[in-house]
C-alpha cells in the first residue's frame, strides 16, 4: 500500500466559518435552554415523576452509543488488519471522541444538580452501573486519546495496534455498560433483559458507522478531496451488515418478551396499541431505520454511490433515534406493576400510561450536543492531520499501482 | 396543623423491650408527669442518642392493616405533607408525593382495596444499588434515605425503584422544615420520619391514622420478636408488594 499522506482541512472559505458560526450558535442556544431548565426547575420540561428521563437522554445516549461505534473503522484497520480502512483511522478516532463529549455534555446539563458533577467524580458507588459508566467514559477519552496520538506520531506507530486493541475492548465494555443501565432495571417490564447489552453494541456498530460515513463524505466534499467508490462501497456494505445485526438483536429481544406470558401486555403495548411508540417502532425503527437501508446497502448487484451512502446513513440515524426513544421514553411510559393482575389507580398516576411531550428547551439542549460534537470535529480537522489527502481508489487499494 | 395530625406525637411502644415491667411503666408514667415530652421520648431503649450511631440490631418497619384503611381517608397523606412541608403546585405530574393512597381492584372478583404506598424501605433497595454517588443509602436500622448533599439529580433511583416511591423536586422549595431538608434538582422520598423515630416518636402517618381512629398503620422493630409488629407478622399472613423481586420491603400489608 502506498504511504498515506494526511493534511489538515485546507479550505478557509466563508462556508467553513459559516458552519462554525452556525454550530456555535446552536450550542449557545442549547446552553441557554439548559440554564432555563436549571433556573426554573424541571417542571418547565416535559419530564415528570413518571417519565423521569426525556429527550435530553435520548440525544445523550444517541451520541454516546454512536461514539463507541464510530471507533469501529479505526479498530477494523488497526486491530483486525484491514488495510483499506487504515487511512480512516485518525478521523474515526477523533469522531468517536467528539461524539462522546457531545453526549456527555447533554447528560450532565440535564442533571438536577449539574453543579455537583465533581461529586460524581469523587464519590462512587461501585454497585451502580452508572458509576461504572463514569469510569468507562473518562477511560474512553484517555485511551482513545492515546490511540489517536499513537496513530499520528510516527515513533509511536508500532504501539498503535496495542492501543487500538485496548480501545476496542474498552469500547465494548462501555457500550455493554450503557445498555446495562436499562438491562439492570428489574422492576421495569420494558427493560430488565441481558440482551440490552449486545443490542446496544450492535446499535453502536450501525449508528457509529453511519455518523462516520456522513462526516467523512461531508469533510471530503468540503475540502474537495477525492473519495473513491471502492471505499464508499465498502462502508455501505459494512453499514448494511451492522444494520442486519441490530435488526437481529431487536427481533430476538421482542420474541423473547413475546414468549413470556407475563410480558404479554407490555408487548401488546409496544407492538400494537402504543400510539407514538408503536408507530416509531414499525415505521421509524423497522421500515425507515432497518429494512430500507438494508435493501439499499445489500441489494445484490447494486452499486453504492455517495448519495446512496448518505441516504443509508441518515436512515440508520433516524432508526436508531426512534429505537432509543422507544426504549427510553416508551419504556418508562409503561406503568410499574405493583400488584400484578390487579387494576390500580392513584393520585400518582399508578396504573396509567405515562404521558410525555418533549419541550422545546429539551430539544434545544439535545441538539446542542450534536452541535458540540460537530464543532469538535470541524475544529479538529482544521488543526489536526486527520484526513488523508486522497481516498481515491488508487490511494487505498493495495492492489492498485 | 392538620386536623388529622396529633398535637403531641405518641411514644412508640416497641422502643423499650422492658416496657411491660411494672417498674418501667411506673418510671415512664412518673417521667411523663414530671418531665417534658422530649424527656419522655428519650427514655426509649432503642431510640438513638445524639452521640451514638444507629445499629442494625433494629430494623424499623411498618405493617398496614388494609381492612382498617378507608378509601375516603387520606389522613396519612395529609400528615406526611404537613410534616415534611410538601406543597402542591397544582401540577400533579411533577408535584412530590411521598405517600399516596392506591386503589386496587381485582378485575375477576371485583374486590376493591385501598392502601397507602410509600417508600418500602427495602432490605435490598434497588435505589441504593444504582445510585452513582451513594446519595441513596440505607441506614443500619433499615431506613432508606437520600443524602441531599451528594444527590446529583440523575434520577436513576427513580428508574430503579419498583414502587414508584420517589419524587424529583421539580421547582424551588420554600418554607422548608428544618428537620426535613429538600432541594430543587434532587430526589426525595419517605424518610419513615427518621427525625421523629430517632427521638423515640412515631412516624407522622402512623400517628395521623391513629388519630382518626383507624390505627391501620403499625410501626415497630421487625428484628425484635417481642415487638407488636413482629408478633403480628408472625401470627398473620402478611403481604410484601412485589415480594417476587426479592428486595425484602420493610413495609408489609395485612388482610390484602
Amino acid at each position: 500500500m502506498k504511504e498515506v499522506k494526511y493534511s489538515e482541512h485546507q479550505s478557509t472559505d466563508k462556508g467553513y466559518y459559516g458552519i462554525l458560526t452556525l454550530v456555535a450558535t446552536v450550542i449557545a442556544i442549547g446552553l441557554g435552554a439548559a440554564y432555563f431548565m436549571e433556573h426554573n426547575g424541571h417542571y418547565v420540561t416535559g419530564m415528570n415523576n413518571q417519565i423521569v428521563w426525556g429527550m435530553p437522554h435520548v440525544f445523550a445516549i444517541f451520541l454516546i452509543v454512536a461514539a463507541s461505534g464510530a471507533l469501529n473503522v479505526a479498530s477494523i484497520g488497526t486491530v483486525f488488519g484491514k488495510i483499506t480502512y487504515k487511512p480512516l483511522g485518525r478521523l474515526s478516532t477523533w469522531v468517536a471522541l467528539a461524539l462522546l463529549v457531545g453526549g456527555l455534555a447533554v447528560l450532565v446539563l440535564d442533571l438536577g444538580r449539574p453543579d455537583r458533577l465533581i461529586i460524581a467524580m469523587i464519590k462512587n458507588n461501585f454497585s451502580s452501573i452508572f458509576a461504572w459508566n463514569i469510569y468507562f467514559y473518562v477511560g474512553f477519552m484517555a485511551i482513545v486519546g492515546v490511540y489517536l496520538w499513537f496513530q499520528m506520531e510516527s515513533k509511536m506507530k508500532p504501539y498503535s495496534k496495542v492501543a487500538g486493541t485496548v480501545a476496542f475492548v474498552w469500547r465494548l465494555g462501555l457500550t455493554t455498560a450503557t445498555g446495562s443501565i436499562f438491562g439492570f432495571l428489574v422492576a421495569r417490564e420494558a427493560y430488565d433483559s441481558a440482551i440490552m447489552a449486545p443490542l446496544f453494541i450492535t446499535m453502536s456498530f450501525a449508528l457509529g458507522l453511519a455518523i462516520f460515513n456522513i462526516t467523512l463524505m461531508l469533510a471530503n466534499k468540503a475540502d474537495n478531496r477525492q473519495l473513491g467508490d471502492k471505499i464508499v462501497t465498502k462502508l455501505g456494505r459494512l453499514t448494511g451488515i451492522f444494520i442486519a445485526a441490530l435488526l437481529y438483536f431487536s427481533i430476538v429481544f421482542q420474541l423473547t418478551n413475546l414468549y413470556a406470558a407475563e410480558h404479554d401486555s407490555v408487548q401488546e403495548y409496544f407492538l400494537v396499541s402504543g400510539g407514538i411508540y408503536t408507530n416509531l417502532l414499525w415505521l421509524g425503527q423497522i421500515v425507515i431505520g432497518s429494512l430500507l437501508p438494508l435493501a439499499l446497502a445489500l441489494w445484490p448487484g447494486s452499486q453504492i454511490t455517495q448519495t446512496k451512502l448518505y441516504v443509508i446513513s441518515l436512515l440508520v440515524c433516524i432508526g436508531s433515534f426512534s429505537q432509543l426513544y422507544i426504549i427510553i421514553i416508551g419504556g418508562q411510559s409503561w406503568p410499574l406493576e405493583l400488584f400484578p393482575g390487579m387494576e390500580v389507580s392513584s393520585s400518582f398516576a399508578d396504573g396509567e400510561i405515562g404521558l410525555y411531550s418533549p419541550s422545546l428547551p429539551e430539544i434545544l439542549l439535545g441538539t446542542s450536543g450534536i452541535a458540540m460534537s460537530a464543532l469538535l470535529i470541524i475544529v479538529g480537522m482544521k488543526v489536526l492531520k486527520l484526513l488523508p489527502k486522497s481516498l481515491a481508489n488508487s490511494a487505498i487499494d493495495p492492489h492498485c499501482k | 396543623m392538620s386536623c388529622c395530625q396529633s398535637e403531641e406525637p405518641k411514644q412508640n411502644k416497641d422502643f423499650d423491650p422492658s416496657r411491660r415491667t411494672f417498674l418501667t411503666a411506673t418510671a415512664a408514667a412518673t417521667g411523663a408527669t414530671l418531665a417534658s415530652g422530649v424527656t419522655l421520648y428519650g427514655i426509649g431503649a432503642t431510640a438513638v442518642k445524639a452521640d451514638e450511631p444507629v445499629t442494625d440490631k433494629v430494623r424499623w418497619g411498618m405493617l398496614v392493616d388494609v381492612n382498617k384503611c378507608d378509601k375516603d381517608c387520606d389522613a396519612c397523606v395529609v400528615a406526611c405533607n404537613t410534616e415534611h412541608g410538601l406543597k402542591s403546585h397544582d401540577r400533579p405530574a411533577t408535584d412530590a408525593q411521598w405517600i399516596r393512597k392506591v386503589e386496587v381492584k381485582d378485575p375477576k372478583s371485583g374486590l376493591e382495596k385501598s392502601l397507602p404506598v410509600m417508600c418500602q424501605h427495602c432490605a435490598e433497595p434497588p435505589c441504593v444499588d444504582v445510585c452513582p454517588t451513594g446519595a441513596s443509602f440505607k441506614r443500619a436500622d433499615g431506613i432508606v434515605l437520600v443524602d441531599k448533599h451528594i444527590c446529583i439529580g440523575c434520577r436513576y433511583c427513580m428508574m430503579a425503584c419498583p414502587y414508584k416511591a420517589r419524587s424529583f423536586v421539580h421547582e424551588d422549595v420554600e418554607d422548608q422544615k428544618a428537620h426535613s431538608p429538600r432541594g430543587k434538582g434532587t430526589v426525595e422520598s419517605c424518610t419513615m420520619c427518621v427525625h421523629r423515630v430517632d427521638e423515640g416518636k412515631m412516624p407522622a402517618c402512623v400517628d395521623a391514622c391513629a388519630d382518626v381512629g383507624r390505627e391501620a398503620i403499625m410501626f415497630g422493630d421487625l428484628n425484635d420478636p417481642e415487638s407488636e409488629i413482629s408478633k403480628q407478622v408472625a401470627t398473620y399472613s402478611t403481604h410484601q408488594i412485589r415480594a417476587d423481586l426479592g428486595v425484602d420491603p420493610g413495609v408489609r400489608y395485612k388482610n390484602f
